[in-house]
């Protein structure tokens, strides 16, 4: 998680990833902002991100992108 | 709910109100330019029947004078004709005319044989937004539309002239729910004299054949007028131009022969007519003036009191009393005229 | 059939009044029939186009959930006997399956589509390589473009990859689901709907509803005025600047800049009211495809905003899908480490020219919408890589951010940067266009604003005068309309000037429409895309 939320502030400084949970409802972060992510945390975490995981419900928050990561781990 | 329909229904009553209103006011007047628009109209507003009929475009409302046919002969007419009307115009316009009168006699113009398609929309326009709204009416427009015309259009003639909002005067004000009569019986009144000089010849054509389609409408007015009894006399206006080919005259005499029609060619008959081409003409040969349609009407009176079932009705009632005040109308007009006619003429000159 | 026109009204009324007095389990099939018999109009050649499309797509769909149910239940009954290795590999197999499937379907429709619209732009630019070498010329094909082709083929591929994505359930009625793809008010130019949007409303019964009706048909009005009044009006001055670029240049490019702008907005989202009105009284709900577009204060803002609904459709089906790709992700690898933080870009910027790219093509067979489509893409990356710039220049102007004055320079400095990408539309090349657009700077001549040169264009003094009012009227509505449409605030509050602003909005049209004789209503822009 935390390594998530360093990822996540390197794309956004200033903001609050902990309790933010309309980053794409309030479009913080936008289709660039997401894919770079997406690339980014596929390396970070050895998992494949597939197309049909980008929907704003996995990318609301960071608590959502964790478990979204989680998932794809599991499988 | 029932709120609802019932402001619905009272919106769309004002909505139509408003179109009604609109299309009024749109409706381009005819009464101080373009007054042949005005004359297919004003044949509604007779009160009493006719014996003769004319039917067809310019060469019979600017040649001939029912007033005079009245005033010498005492034959009740109207020209129910406009500006180059097409023959399958004409006969619907001859179809409708009967639903209202049935006449002695039907005078048909052949000069618009020459045109077997649909000319031009402002013609159509002329011609047609004047009927009344009846089966005729909508056939008519059906044969006669170009290809970029609507047809609803003719039904909401708004959607035609919508775009005059630009051009509005007070005149489309003042004459939004009535006219002024433009025409004595159908006549469009022209007393300038422009006298006829090079007139040119006609130029070869290709095809000197009719149309099969006026044909057919030329066959159904002979039919028409056999099934009412109208004895209908074809006639050949003496317009110099448009040019009238000897190829065509002779189908037509051929055509009158087989049906048994009268039909006469007043080109021939100028000099029997006793027209003077130097100042019975106001544009230069193309239509006669008043002293040139007083006179083929005085002929073409003479002919229809001898070969045609026509009456003298002068001293009956009502055509007296209804012809005198036409009369009244034309020898005002005829003097209005003159005198616009002499001033401008001694404007000219000074 | 032409959405602003007397036999379009008569053809909706007719199904209006069936739609609503026949029993309600036929109203989606009443639907069908007079989407099939709208779309008949175009040339009943185009039902065949549109027939392959719908058929393939909906047979596709229902082997690859069937293939996934399949191997679901299968999974499920060995699930014990398998290790999580191997239960993935075992995944990755079955969907590499399911992908034959999808790739067979999308290479056939797109095939399709790029066959009809591409041919002859492929063969002529070849012809034009060859003749380079003293070589013949190819032959150009007459192939017509069906009508709204790039549109429905969009619609029927987004459902199909939701489906492979598990996204959506495979539709199991053909009847259903050929009306999804020829539903006849967004058939010609949009919106490019997705399956879970529209089909909830698109199949359900649906009984009558005032409001709704109203305000539908309020919409409808308001579509019909927009482009009926403003668009085919400024359409005529347009079509005098653009057809003789030589006399018309300088300040006239810049004319030809605003006057397209609104020119295209009046017409397509006139179009857009016109679609999601007719859909509204039909009980169908489609989405929205603009947001105030012309108030965007970046391109990527306005691109957001404008046509929304092929923006999200080229991103999930294209940009998304590419950017999370195996060679995509390496390249950002390769980059990151190398080049630091510009590098963490390359692998996104390449994807957003390839999109850039593909979209301009989709609007058209040729290169003006290729080097439109590029700019587009260019604009955005130059923005998105100067932002640290803006920080600094922010950080030292703190009081500008947000204030009224900046947001408003900013919204102008979009909408003529938009705008002049946007004349690649109506210029007959690409170098022509960048003529044009040079003689702004060259050789202005302002004079031609205020000599009267203007109403010698095609139009007198009154239309620009009701233009400008309909322009000016759409702005009002735009900015009152932010938080909740005028219409539906006054039907609410006020209903009787509801009423009033209706019947005064059918008069307007009537009177101030440019229609009849001597004016073939302007087809919407968008069709032939």
């Amino acid at each position: 998680m935390e390594e998530l939320l360093s990822i996540l502030r390197e794309i956004h400084p200033d903001v609050d990833f902990e309790t933010c949970n309309t980053l794409i409802d309030d479009q913080i972060l936008d289709s660039i902002d997401i894919v770079t992510l997406v690339a980014e945390i596929s390396d970070a975490f050895d998992v494949e991100v597939p197309p049909e995981a980008l929907v704003p419900e996995n990318f609301n928050s960071a608590k959502a992108l964790w478990e979204m990561i989680q998932q794809l781990d599991e499988a | 709910m029932k709120k609802t329909i019932l402001t619905a229904a009272l919106w769309c009553c004002i909505g139509g109100a408003a179109l009604y209103f609109l299309n009024a006011l749109f409706m381009p007047k005819y009464m101080s330019e373009v007054p042949e628009g005005a004359l297919i109209a004003e044949y509604y507003q007779e009160e009493t029947g006719h014996d003769v009929i004319f039917i067809g475009d310019c060469e019979v409302y600017e040649n001939f004078s029912p007033d005079l046919l009245w005033r010498e002969y005492g034959i009740t007419s109207y020209i129910r004709g406009s500006a180059q009307q097409l023959i399958w115009q004409s006969y619907y316009l001859m179809e409708e005319t009967l639903k209202y009168e049935t006449p002695k006699v039907m005078v048909f113009n052949v000069l618009s044989m020459k045109y077997g398609q649909p000319q031009s929309e402002a013609y159509n326009r002329l011609n047609l937004d004047g009927m009344k709204l009846s089966r005729q009416k909508l056939a008519a427009v059906r044969a006669s539309m170009t290809e970029e015309e609507s047809f609803l259009s003719y039904l909401f003639p708004l959607l035609r002239f919508h775009d005059r909002w630009g051009e509005l005067t007070g005149e489309d004000v003042k004459y939004l729910f009535h006219r002024d009569m433009v025409s004595d019986s159908g006549y469009l009144m022209n007393v300038q004299v422009r006298p006829a000089e090079n007139v040119p010849p006609g130029k070869p054509l290709a095809n000197y054949d009719f149309a099969p389609v006026c044909w057919d409408y030329l066959d159904r007015m002979a039919d028409l007028c056999q099934e009412y009894g109208v004895q209908l006399v074809l006639i050949k206006a003496p317009s110099l131009y448009p040019y009238w080919y000897d190829q065509w005259e002779e189908q037509i005499k051929d055509y009158a022969a087989r049906r048994g029609l009268p039909y006469l060619n007043f080109l021939k008959l100028t000099e029997e007519l006793g027209i003077d081409f130097n100042t019975d003409t106001y544009d230069s040969g193309l239509h006669l003036n008043l002293y040139g349609a007083e006179k083929l009407s005085r002929g073409f009176g003479t002919w229809l009191t001898q070969n045609c079932p026509v009456e003298d009705r002068r001293g009956q009632e009502p055509y007296e009393a209804v012809w005198q005040e036409k009369s009244a109308v034309y020898a005002a007009r005829k003097e209005r005229l003159e005198a616009e006619w002499n001033e401008l003429n001694e404007g000219g000159s000074s | 059939m032409s959405f602003a026109s007397t036999q379009f009204l008569a053809f909706f009324g007719v199904l209006f009044l069936l739609y609503y007095t026949l029993p309600r389990r036929f109203q989606w099939k009443l639907l069908l029939v007079g989407s099939l018999f709208f779309y008949s109009f175009a040339g009943w050649w185009c039902l065949i186009y549109i027939g392959v499309t719908t058929v393939t797509t909906w047979f596709t769909a229902r082997r690859m959930a069937a293939l996934a149910r399949e191997q679901d239940a299968w999974l499920k009954e060995h699930r014990a006997e398998l290790s999580k290795e191997e239960r993935k590999t075992r995944k990755a197999q079955d969907k590499r399956v399911r992908f034959r499937w999808l790739l067979g379907c999308l290479l056939l429709n797109f095939g399709i589509l790029a066959v009809v619209k591409y041919t002859n732009f492929v063969l002529s630019n070849i012809s034009g390589v060859l003749a380079l070498f003293g070589g013949g010329t190819l032959p150009i094909f007459s192939l017509v473009l069906p009508m709204g082709i790039s549109f429905y083929t969009f619609q029927a591929m987004g459902y199909l990859i939701d489906v492979y994505w598990g996204k959506c359930p495979a539709e199991g009625s053909l009847g259903k689901f050929a009306l999804f793809v020829t539903f006849f008010p967004q058939l010609i130019q949009g919106p490019i709907s997705r399956f879970g949007d529209l089909s909830p409303t698109l199949y359900e019964e649906h009984p009558w509803n005032g409001r709704q009706i109203a305000m539908g048909g309020e919409r409808i009005l308001w579509g019909l005025a927009k482009k009926l009044i403003v668009a085919d009006r400024l359409a005529i001055p347009l079509r005098t600047l653009v057809a003789d670029p030589e006399q018309y240049s300088g300040v006239y490019v810049l004319a030809v800049i605003f006057l397209y702008a609104v020119q295209l907005y009046a017409d397509f989202t006139g179009g857009i009211d016109i679609t999601i009105g007719a859909a509204q009284m039909l009980g169908v709900q489609v989405t929205e495809n603009f947001i105030r577009p012309f108030f965007s204060k970046n391109v990527a803002e306005y691109w957001r905003r404008w046509h929304i609904t092929m923006g999200t459709w080229f991103r999930d089906y294209l940009f998304y899908p590419m950017s999370v790709s195996k060679p995509i992700l390496k390249l950002h690898q390769r980059c990151r480490n190398r080049f630091g933080r510009f590098g963490k870009h390359v692998s996104v910027h390449t994807c957003s020219l390839i999109l850039w790219f593909v979209t301009g093509i989709w609007h058209g067979a040729s290169w003006n919408f290729i080097v439109w489509g590029m700019l587009n893409g260019i604009v955005i990356i130059i923005s998105q890589e100067l932002e640290p710039l803006y920080d600094k220049f922010h950080a030292r102007f703190p009081r500008l951010r947000g204030s009224r004055g900046w947001d408003l320079v900013q919204i102008l400095r979009t909408f003529w940067l938009m705008g002049a990408i946007r004349v690649l539309d109506v210029y007959r090349d690409v170098p022509l266009t960048f003529r044009q657009l040079g003689t702004v700077v060259t050789s202005l001549r302002p004079q031609a604003l205020w000599d009267g040169s203007f109403l010698e264009l095609g139009i007198g003094a009154g239309d620009w005068l009701v233009a400008a009012v309909g322009a000016g009227a759409m702005l009002v509505c735009s900015l009152l309309g932010r938080r909740e449409p005028v219409r539906q605030r006054l039907t609410r509050e006020h209903p009787q000037l509801a009423w009033a602003g209706c019947t005064a909005l059918v008069l307007l049209i009537v009177i101030f429409g440019v229609y009849g004789i001597g004016f073939d209503a302007a087809q919407f822009i968008y069709n032939q895309f």
